[in-house]
């Protein structure tokens, strides 16, 4: 099951100096929140992915903590300033500390 | 035999009782208060933080809302954090930010479930501990919680 768990990231490959770029992730995972019932009435064991955390050139630009609350397939938007070439690199990490990385390119003109 | 056919149906009642107030047992408005109180300490103000959902959502699964906090984004003044929290889901908590000035702006976008029909808060702390926040009350048509 979560061989098929797949993070997206859409960011803009080239910005100007200074610009804030809008970043868009995505992380196909079912995000069980631990209070649905199988067929069989047994709880589905609680299973999401808690964490995203965001860095540019390995330099921190957000941590985001996700509740149960946040929907299946969890889709973030949120903005990053480029103040040069670099790496932007998101890690996501669920309930048994497996993590998914996606790294963009983003060009500084 | 009509006594034992009326207590049947009593009992029938509570039981339906019983599985709407199960059904309803989600986090009261005082739960969110208090969740919200342990990520920031203080009394939050009305204000500079907006947040944009639906006012109608038909499914509770996926509710698109987007978080904006106005703040410039320096290393000497920007928005240290964003929680969001909703006071009537089984828990209330929804999702936590925590910023750098590297942000350049303090602008998120999610999709929350919500299991039935509910107010939204969202509060911003900035980098001096003051807090600000915004609440919108959300109308859901098919709760999204699994039951």
């Amino acid at each position: 099951m979560s061989d098929d768990i797949k993070p997206r990231l859409r960011v803009p490959a080239t910005a100007t100096k200074g610009e804030v770029v809008e970043v868009k992730t995505l992380v196909t995972h079912p995000m069980e929140n631990g209070l649905r019932k199988d067929a069989d009435g047994k709880v589905v064991p609680r299973l999401i992915v808690n964490a995203l955390k965001v860095a540019y050139n390995d330099k921190p630009v957000l941590d985001v903590k996700l509740e149960p609350a946040i929907a299946a397939n969890p889709f973030l938007s949120f903005f990053v300033r480029v103040e040069e070439s670099g790496t932007l690199r998101l890690t996501w990490t669920d309930d048994r500390s497996q993590s998914w990385t996606a790294e963009s390119r983003i060009e500084v003109s | 035999m009509t006594r034992l056919a009326s207590l049947t149906r009593r009992s029938a009642l509570a039981a339906i009782a019983a599985a709407i107030a199960a059904r309803n047992a989600g986090a009261t408005p005082d739960e969110t208060r208090a969740w919200l109180a342990a990520q920031a300490k203080g009394t939050p103000r009305e204000g500079r933080v907006t947040l944009k959902a639906p006012e109608i959502a038909e499914n509770g699964n996926a509710v698109p809302v987007t978080v904006s906090v106005e703040s410039e984004m320096s290393e000497t003044s920007y928005v240290k954090a964003l929680y969001v929290a909703a006071d009537g889901n089984p828990n209330p908590g929804v999702i936590t930010y925590e910023f750098t000035p590297l942000a350049g702006k303090a602008e998120v976008q999610f999709r929350t479930r919500l299991a039935q029909t509910q107010k939204l808060i969202a509060v911003a702390q900035m980098n001096d501990g003051s807090l600000w926040m915004a609440s919108r009350e959300i109308k859901v048509t098919i709760g999204g919680c699994g039951g």
